[in-house]
């Protein structure tokens, strides 16, 4: 929304304050100023010439010199010009040496603007330029009578004939002024016309609120007998007003006209469709005209649509309409799309002499869903949406016949057709002083509020303490609508600054995140960084993961509407995103990259969803570089440790997952429920994300984790016994792995046993084929006494003999 | 006769003298070691003297043994103080051969980092735990109701359409605010409340610069018996001081949401220029920063609160907006392409 401060000071006539005084106290007091611009900012010394003679230039076919009158009095400056449209007798605008103009013809607006100095062309002196509206910082769109190809002939416009020689043109053009650019908020549809933010600014700065005031118009004929209104669903448009013009006359509007309305961008046509923009842009109240002689049997007929319907909108174009669309129509056709456009078949011409203008207002739900479906959006709709005060349609139709008359547009005929089944009535709040101000935190007189009510037009019983909202402030409903009106004609700044006085409370992260957070900690000790991916992913990372047709993993919820394909599904599992991740590092040149990523993954209930799905946080971490498997192995141990799962957790092999090397990787068994895995990523997958070296990722399912997590860590107790360590190396086939090796030390070693280490592996030629030995350090110790030799070698041939049951025999 | 004592002393002296020049002359500590055994050993020259003690008169023994240790000890003293001089110079040229430069770089762990987000989602916490807020969750799949409908805005309300939502089904969607945690914080009955919800939400935005289809907010939510718009203004104005600096400032702007009324935005002073003007502030010298309002009545009776007997204020903050204002990032892209050469930075 826009508007220049010179439309709002035709409202608010003391209004007197500066572009950025203006900006603050109205964006303080909620009506957001996002921006503004001053027209004349780059425009001085800038005045109304005269030609008195043009001569042809000595030494330039293309030029000529004209002597320019600049004042009253006489006085004569030489100006040289390329110009082709200037002649002798001629007023035109002109900059004076050392004055400033704000753009170019040939390129338009420029952010400084330019200086004029006198100098010389082609070896004749030139003093000042005479301008086009290009070089005034605007258009011949917004300036229709303005030479687009020249010089701005301001003789040729009636209205600027009798300006005075040397007086300002920039005044005469309207362009001493200011627009300014708001962001309304969508619960103040009467700030979308430029009479709410007069209002606005009216009680704001404390001044008076000058509306138009709008004078009874029309011939004595009756409008009722040109046209009737039949509304078949009321529903969706609550009223619909419509008045007849006559004896068109169609001509340009007058400059006061064109300039409101080119100062917030609407190009002035002719003075019957300026007529409509400007009361649209002053009452927010959109309005169509129809050629009244195109209407069939006089007759105005509001219906839905029929499923595939087709109608043609006034810019050309055929649309295919539904059932639930609202249409305008005549007693045989349909001539407009309620609320967006009108129709082709309809519209105002050139030969047009008899109209009839239509204020209505519709369902802005309905209008919304309408021009959503049919791809359109017009300034029309865009008001219509926020659902309008019907109370102000006829308002803004009775002003527009005003303006019909005062400009001699027509013949104004009596009498208004109205259908207004259900009148809107203002609504009455209760006010209790004590409620506002206990609810804001001040001490505010029910004097002040009173005031504070009264600027913005609403009507207070001080007696009941009741206040009554007129139709257009339908964003009051109750009293704490009440309490922010005060709060900002008080001012939000004045209001005091404590903190809450109640009761006391203990703050703190929930376990989930304390855990999250202490997981952070340990694996960024082991350098992974931490990173972030969407949601959402596309479903050809399935593919590239070379997920089974039926993996469960391909069992994602589909967002209906996603921003496209890549973003459609909602991640399964932590590892798109990882690998997405690893790769562009990849790509980049960097070197051993680790990541981690705390990311909740979406797993539906069922499919299609009927309840929500279970959202489960995960732990990914992913790595190339330097570290192998045991590297990403002893990440996990150390998280799970920090987690309080204490217990020994048990590393499965068969983990059949498609996306790892089928060699190396695990499930992590913790209590019988697969707590992690990890793994290599494997060759192919990891050539589907493009990245060059081995990869290794973990996942650790947090929302497991934590259901498992151990209580508080208790003191174990210094042991005050020594131990006794014995060294083993045994020999065995291959197959045979570490962790069934340690199953039997655990099951032999019993209470005394206190812990085991592997610190040896060989593979190699002192070692018959296919055999291999490990080597580990075992310590034993009594919590009640000191072990002796005996006890041990008892405990050590006891393992011994349990191992030579599988086949492993220490190595000679 | 037995050999007189001055025929003693004058040995005693010749050994004396020979063995301080020896000590002098010696170059090395380990000669030191020899010179204490050819002199003091069980052979040496010292305790040869002494074994020829009974040749000496008697009456003149004591003398000549006191000569004799008193020898000894000048060549044991003088022997400890060049061995002390050796020591200390072997020690000064080890500590000179060992010097080393100090201006190579130093040695660091391969430690990770913390995304710029939850560094400043960290802070935040730590601001608003320490003034008694809990910090909780809930789903990032929300129904329609928690997401709009219990927050005042029905169906088909312009303001559910600005939102740019993503639909799973007609009444599942993914939340478009945090501001639904509320909701659920308030269903739970508990009263006071002091909450704030940290979160991931989604609108359907193409990505670039400024906007991202996923990005995350912080909801902020008090409500207990005679909570005023002024605590508001406290409690944010104190946020803000915390996270930006003592001496920031704060400007309150009506603004409107659904679920609040009053309704405001907050500015602070942008705290890259302190409030003159830059390209991070756009030359107004304030950055827009948070939503907020005391709780809509409505949206209190919705969650089965009455509203005559509790008030409430909530807040919704931007997490990845005070990320990039605090670390001045330009590309909103860069918090979710993990570079590591962006993600080291923090």
């Amino acid at each position: 929304m826009d508007t220049s401060l010179s439309w709002i000071k035709a409202y608010v006539p003391d209004l007197d304050c500066s572009a950025q005084e203006y900006t603050d106290a109205m964006t303080l007091s909620g009506t957001k100023v996002e921006g503004f611009k001053e027209f004349d900012k780059n425009l001085d010394k800038i005045v109304v010439g005269k030609i008195n003679k043009i001569e042809k230039h000595p030494n330039a076919n293309k030029l000529v010199v004209c002597q320019v009158q600049i004042d009253e009095e006489g006085t004569q400056v030489q100006i040289v010009t390329g110009a082709t449209n200037v002649k002798e007798g001629q007023n035109i605008p002109v900059v004076l040496d050392g004055g400033r103009v704000a753009g170019s013809h040939k390129d338009g607006e420029s952010e400084k603007g330019y200086k004029i100095k006198k100098g010389k062309l082609r070896g004749v002196e030139s003093c000042g330029m005479m301008c086009s509206i290009e070089e005034l910082g605007s258009n011949s769109n917004m300036y229709p009578d303005a030479d687009p190809d020249g010089i701005y002939i301001l003789s040729d416009n009636p209205e600027y004939a009798n300006a005075k020689i040397g007086s300002d043109a920039v005044e005469l053009l309207g362009l001493h002024d200011i627009v300014f650019e708001y962001e309304v908020t969508s619960n103040r549809v009467d700030c979308f016309g430029v009479l709410g933010i007069a209002r606005e600014a009216a009680a704001t700065f404390g001044k008076k609120f000058v509306p138009p005031v709008i004078t009874e118009t029309g011939n004595d004929e009756d409008v009722n007998d040109y046209i009737t209104i039949d509304v078949k669903n009321p529903d969706l448009c609550p009223r619909y007003t419509a008045r007849v013009v006559k004896n068109i006359k169609l001509a340009p509007s007058p400059e006061w006209m064109q300039r409101r309305l080119a100062s917030v961008g609407i190009r002035p046509i002719n003075n019957i469709v300026d007529i409509t923009n400007y009361v649209m842009e002053e009452y927010a109240q959109p309005m169509h005209a129809y050629d009244l002689d195109t209407i069939e049997d006089r007759k105005i007929v509001v219906r839905k649509a029929k499923a595939g319907e087709k109608f043609t909108t006034l810019d050309g174009q055929e649309r295919e309409l539904d059932d639930t669309m609202l249409m305008i129509c005549d007693g045989k056709k349909a001539i407009g799309l309620a609320g967006i456009m009108g129709g082709e078949n309809s519209m105002i011409t050139d030969n047009v002499t008899t109209m009839l203008f239509e204020a209505a207002t519709f369902d802005g739900t309905n209008i919304r869903l309408s021009g959503k479906k049919l791809g359109m959006r017009t300034d029309a709709q865009a008001k219509f949406e926020k659902g309008l005060d019907p109370n102000n349609a006829l308002e803004a139709m009775n002003r527009a016949c005003q303006l019909v008359e005062e400009l001699g547009a027509g013949e104004v005929v009596g009498g208004v057709a109205d259908f207004y089944p259900i009148k809107k009535e203002p609504v009455n709040i209760p006010y209790d002083t004590a409620k506002i101000n206990a609810l804001l935190g001040t001490d505010i007189s029910e004097e002040e509020m009173i005031k504070y009510f009264e600027t913005i037009d609403l009507i207070v019983d001080q007696d009941k303490k009741i206040v009554t909202v007129p139709t257009w402030r339908q964003d009051l409903e109750r009293m704490a609508d009440l309490a922010e009106e005060v709060a900002r004609f008080y001012g939000y700044d004045k209001i005091p600054v404590t903190l809450p006085k109640s009761s006391a409370t203990t703050g703190g992260l929930s376990e989930k995140l304390r855990c999250e957070k202490a997981v952070r900690t340990v694996v960024e000790g082991y350098g992974f960084c931490e990173g972030m991916t969407f949601s959402f992913e596309s479903p050809k990372v399935y593919d590239k993961l070379c997920l089974e047709e039926n993996d469960i993993l391909r069992k994602s919820i589909r967002i209906n509407n996603p921003l496209g394909e890549d973003y459609s599904v909602m991640r399964t599992s932590a590892l798109g995103g990882m690998l997405s991740s690893l790769s562009t590092n990849y790509n980049r040149r960097n070197k051993n990259v680790r990541l981690y990523e705390l990311a909740n993954i979406y797993i539906p209930k069922q499919l299609p969803m009927e309840e929500l799905p279970d959202e489960r946080m995960q732990l990914a971490l992913g790595m190339y570089g330097e570290g192998d498997f045991f590297t990403m192995k002893g990440v996990v141990e150390d998280v799970l440790n920090k987690l309080g799962l204490k217990e020994r957790a048990e590393y499965r092999a068969d983990a059949g997952k498609s996306y790892f090397h089928p060699g190396r990787q695990a499930d992590v068994i913790y209590k019988d429920k697969c707590i992690a895995f990890l793994g290599e990523v494997h060759p192919v997958v990891q050539k589907n994300f493009e990245i060059g070296e081995k990869t290794y990722i973990a996942v650790i399912d947090i929302k497991i984790a934590l259901s498992m997590a151990g209580s508080y860590t208790k003191y174990q107790g210094v042991p005050k016994f020594p131990a006794i360590t014995r060294d083993i190396s045994l020999s065995m086939k291959k197959e045979v792995t570490a962790g069934e090796i340690e199953e039997v030390i655990r099951q032999a070693g019993g209470k005394l046993l206190e812990s085991y280490e592997l610190f040896d592996i060989y593979e190699g030629s002192q070692l018959l084929k296919g055999y291999k030995s490990l080597a580990y350090k075992i310590v034993f110790r009594a919590q009640d006494r000191t072990l002796t030799d005996g006890d041990a070698g008892q405990i050590m041939d006891k393992i011994i003999s349990s191992l030579a049951k599988k086949e492993v025999v220490l190595r000679q | 006769m037995k050999k007189g004592k001055d025929d003693m002393e004058n040995k005693l002296k010749k050994i004396l003298e020979n063995a301080m020049a020896q000590i002098e002359l010696s170059e090395q500590l380990d000669k030191l070691g020899d010179i204490k055994v050819s002199f003091l050993g069980k052979k040496g020259e010292l305790t040869s003297l002494l074994k020829s003690m009974k040749e000496i008169a008697p009456e003149d023994r004591p003398k000549a043994g006191q000569m004799v240790n008193e020898a000894r000890a000048k060549i044991e003293e003088t022997l400890t103080t060049k061995r002390k001089e050796f020591e200390q110079a072997m020690l000064e040229e080890k500590l000179a051969s060992e010097k080393i430069d100090v201006t190579l770089p130093g040695k660091k762990l391969a430690e990770g980092h913390r995304h710029p987000n939850t560094i400043t989602l960290e802070e935040v916490e730590d601001i608003f735990i320490g003034m008694g807020y809990k910090v909780v969750e809930g789903p990032e799949i929300e129904k329609d109701y928690y997401n709009f409908e219990a927050l005042n805005i029905p169906d088909n309300h312009p303001a559910k359409d600005e939102q740019d939502t993503f639909y799973i089904t007609k009444d599942i969607l993914l939340r478009t605010q945090t501001s639904s945690v509320q909701v659920h914080e308030m269903e739970k009955g508990k009263l006071p409340i002091r909450m704030i919800a940290p979160g991931r939400v989604f609108r359907s935005d193409e990505v670039d610069a400024t906007h991202s289809p996923t990005f995350h907010q912080i909801e902020g939510l008090v409500i207990d018996k005679g909570i005023t718009f002024a605590d508001l203004k406290g409690t944010l104005q104190e946020f803000a001081k915390r996270l930006f600096g003592e001496d920031t400032k704060v400007k309150f702007r009506p603004h409107h949401f659904q679920f609040t009324e009053p309704s405001a935005e907050m500015d602070v002073s942008c705290f890259k220029c302190g409030g003159k003007g830059c390209r991070f502030c756009k030359g107004s010298g304030w950055v827009e920063i948070l939503g907020c309002g005391m709780v809509h009545p409505h949206v209190l009776e919705m969650s089965g609160i009455n509203p005559e007997e509790y008030t409430g204020f909530a807040f919704g903050v931007g997490l990845e907006r005070i990320a990039l204002f605090k670390y001045e990032i330009d590309d909103m892209r860069l918090l979710y392409e993990n570079d590591t050469r962006f993600l080291k930075q923090f």
